[in-house]
């Protein structure tokens, strides 16, 4: 899709909802070199959100729809959770359908869309909590990596069940008393992430998203990666204030927190080789044409 | 029902595809299901069941097909794979689970493919979550169950309990007699299911074995011709391709709504699918030639069957016709839409309805006893389960006891 399909006719425009109109004005559908820092200054994809105040999901979901590469032709699937809560508002198509299910439709969605746009690159990522990605729908996440299926995965890690009430999850820290783990959950989190590797996952990277540069750079990084060689994942702290008896504005520090020296959240990525020559190449070219435009800036300044 | 209309020339409206009348890449000619049925000559064929899925799947320019094995549809989901090394499929692999496949499937209609995949007893039952979410979703895929036995001790054999759960699921549902009903199906089946005002799965059901397993002479249109293409622009509902513009679907979800909007939506959705499934009825009453064939339903005695239980009938029929005893015969084509004023128009002579079915639950009786007046005449059965074959002289045995005529004790089957 392009920005063009977007626009409205004459005789339509007046009685589309405001913030349609802005979407069509300033979205930045389109935009090469889109990012985090769009935030503010243009139409984002999310509009407004169901999620507690606070809420650190609210966040990182504005910091993914602003960082996509491609966001005219991705197409989210997620999952039931909070997350399922925040899709309606998003102007990008998404999927949401059972629960736990996600990686199994996205790799049917993937193969479609290669097929029908064998031009065209059409960007399938899956968003969903780590409930429905590590405990319900553990058997479709790793089946998917094993097949080399090539889109991302992004789990948002609360370290439990926050939409049912805060019941104990398989990525929940060992020993957290919760719902249903009355005496202290007594098995450790789940590796997820080296359980990806291991599974076949050329990028992965585990992080909070206190840092919006990095939250952008791992998603571009996992979305290229995907499109080019195979299954990437994203696993991303986004702790669960209220069930972890925090306040609204104490998200931030909860995570800063879990990402200092000997904390669980210390930022991880894994690359295979492949993948790094890959990522390789695309920042060179991105260093080329940032050179280029800025001398092309340059000499139009001089000529001027 | 439908009120009586004077039958166009086309028993469906043709597509318009633009791909009709041109070949795809394996050189087979896009052609309207009118012509492919109705106009072009049919050649007979000796095969199995599976062999028939395998053939009708050749033919029906299917984009997508996900497998996972389970007795007795392995045999076919494995001959759709030949097809797609063959080049007739744009997308085949075998899923991890039914739950998993179900969820592939949706997500390359999702994607805007023709999809087709099949599944059976505990299959199905694995993979249920999945039929209500295909049906609200609006996603026309069609899923070939080839009954076999649900319980436990494990049972691979034949038996019809399965479709009693996917009654409500919001899914077509049509049951084959025979291999021919089956091929006709699977490709009249994508047809009405992919029409913009129906627009939701359809399951064809076929009894495990006695169709899959057996031979049978089918006639069949040649294999250079297929169906036209989906076209996933007709559907009722978004494709998930980001081609049309992304639209805030709601401004809160309505799964966070405790209130009369939330309700309200959620039940008209449900109104909306059952009733997309009586929208099909205009396009399958031509297709298939009505929802239901009679025999002879001046007569008292009635059986109302589907799928092989109505071959059984037959020659049970015969048996009885040779003892002077007269009974009609009713085929079920459809289970869903159900065809209930048919059945009562059918039935409205009969003093007895005998309903034979390879299941224990009895559903068919349970469906028929619900729609039809004055309902004691209903008799739910012979029963056979388990995989259990009904022979004919069992249904001859059952009436006539349930007549009051002496069975002769060399007419018992031990």
């Amino acid at each position: 899709m392009s920005k063009e399909k977007i626009t409205m006719t004459e005789g339509l425009a007046d009685i589309m909802p405001p913030e349609y109109q802005e979407l069509v004005a300033t979205a930045t559908y389109g935009k090469e070199d889109r990012g985090w820092k769009d935030i503010g200054s243009s139409k984002e994809l999310i509009e407004q959100h169901s999620l507690c105040a606070g809420c650190p999901e609210s966040i990182a979901f504005r910091y993914i729809l602003a960082s996509l590469p491609n966001p005219e032709d991705t197409i989210f699937v997620g999952s039931t959770g909070c997350t399922s809560l925040v899709f309606p508002h998003v102007a990008v198509q998404n999927i949401h359908s059972l629960f736990g299910n996600q990686n199994a439709i996205a790799s049917g969605l993937k193969r479609a869309l290669a097929r029908r746009y064998p031009d065209k690159v059409k960007d399938v990522v899956v968003l969903a909590g780590d409930g429905a990605t590590v405990d319900i729908g553990l058997d479709m996440t790793m089946q998917s990596w094993f097949r080399q299926e090539k889109f991302t995965t992004i789990c948002f890690d609360n370290e439990l069940y926050a939409n049912t009430g805060g019941q104990e999850s398989g990525l929940m820290q060992k020993g957290f008393v919760a719902k249903m783990a009355p005496s202290g959950k007594n098995f450790d989190k789940v590796r997820l992430p080296e359980i990806a590797r291991e599974a076949g996952c050329h990028y992965i990277a585990m992080l909070t998203v206190s840092k919006p540069g990095r939250v952008e750079k791992a998603l571009k990084n996992a979305i290229m990666v995907a499109r080019e060689i195979g299954p990437t994942y994203l696993q991303l702290y986004t702790p669960c204030i209220l069930e972890i008896g925090k306040q609204s504005m104490e998200g931030l520090d909860e995570m800063k927190e879990s990402e200092e020296i000997g904390g669980r959240f210390v930022m991880k990525e894994y690359i295979s080789d492949q993948a790094q020559e890959l990522i390789d190449t695309l920042a060179a070219e991105e260093k080329a044409r940032k050179k280029a435009a800025k001398a092309a800036k340059t000499k139009k300044t001089v000529s001027a | 029902m439908n009120k009586t209309v004077d039958r166009p020339k086309d028993r469906i409206i043709r597509s318009q595809h633009v791909k009709l009348g041109t070949k795809n890449k394996m050189g087979q000619t896009y052609t309207d299901i009118n012509t492919m049925f109705f106009e072009v000559e049919r050649e007979p064929s000796f095969m199995t069941g599976s062999e028939v899925i395998r053939q009708a799947v050749k033919v029906a320019s299917v984009g997508t097909s996900v497998a996972y094995p389970i007795t007795p549809q392995s045999e076919a989901a494995a001959l759709i794979g030949e097809l797609y090394a063959e080049g007739y499929l744009e997308e085949y692999f075998r899923g991890e689970s039914e739950f998993a496949v179900m969820g592939q499937c949706a997500g390359a209609a999702f994607g805007g493919h023709r999809v087709f995949t099949t599944t059976a007893g505990p299959g199905t039952l694995r993979a249920m979550e999945n039929f209500p979410m295909w049906a609200g979703s609006r996603l026309p895929i069609q899923v070939c169950v080839t009954m076999r036995g649900v319980n436990s001790p494990l049972s691979i054999q034949p038996d019809t309990l399965e479709a009693h759960y996917l009654l409500e699921t919001g899914m077509l549902m049509w049951h084959a007699e025979t291999a021919q009903d089956l091929y006709d199906f699977i490709l009249k089946g994508f047809i009405v299911a992919e029409q913009p005002d129906v627009h939701i799965p359809i399951a064809t059901m076929c009894d495990g074995f006695f169709v899959t397993h057996t031979k049978d002479t089918v006639m069949l249109p040649p294999d250079d011709l297929c169906l036209p293409p989906y076209d996933p622009y007709k559907s009722p509902v978004p494709c998930m391709d980001m081609e049309c513009p992304p639209v805030r679907m709601m401004r809160d979800p309505f799964v966070m709504k405790s209130n009369y909007i939330s309700y309200s939506t959620h039940a008209s959705w449900q109104q909306e699918i059952r009733a997309a499934i009586e929208r099909s009825r205009k396009h399958t009453i031509h297709l298939l030639d009505g929802l239901i064939d009679v025999h002879n339903i001046d007569r008292e005695i009635i059986m109302v069957a589907s799928g092989t239980a109505v071959s059984q009938s037959r020659e049970a029929i015969r048996l009885l016709e040779e003892e002077g005893i007269k009974v009609g015969l009713v085929k079920i084509k459809t289970i869903r839409p159900f065809p209930h004023e048919e059945i009562k128009e059918a039935t409205k002579r009969a003093k007895h309805i005998f309903v034979p079915e390879f299941n224990l639950a009895g559903w068919l009786a349970r469906e028929i006893k619900a729609i039809v007046p004055n309902n004691e005449r209903v008799i739910a059965g012979p029963h056979v389960a388990g995989g259990m074959t009904m022979p004919s002289e069992v249904i001859v045995e059952e009436i006539k006891k349930y007549l009051g005529i002496e069975v002769a004790s060399s007419d018992r089957r031990n």
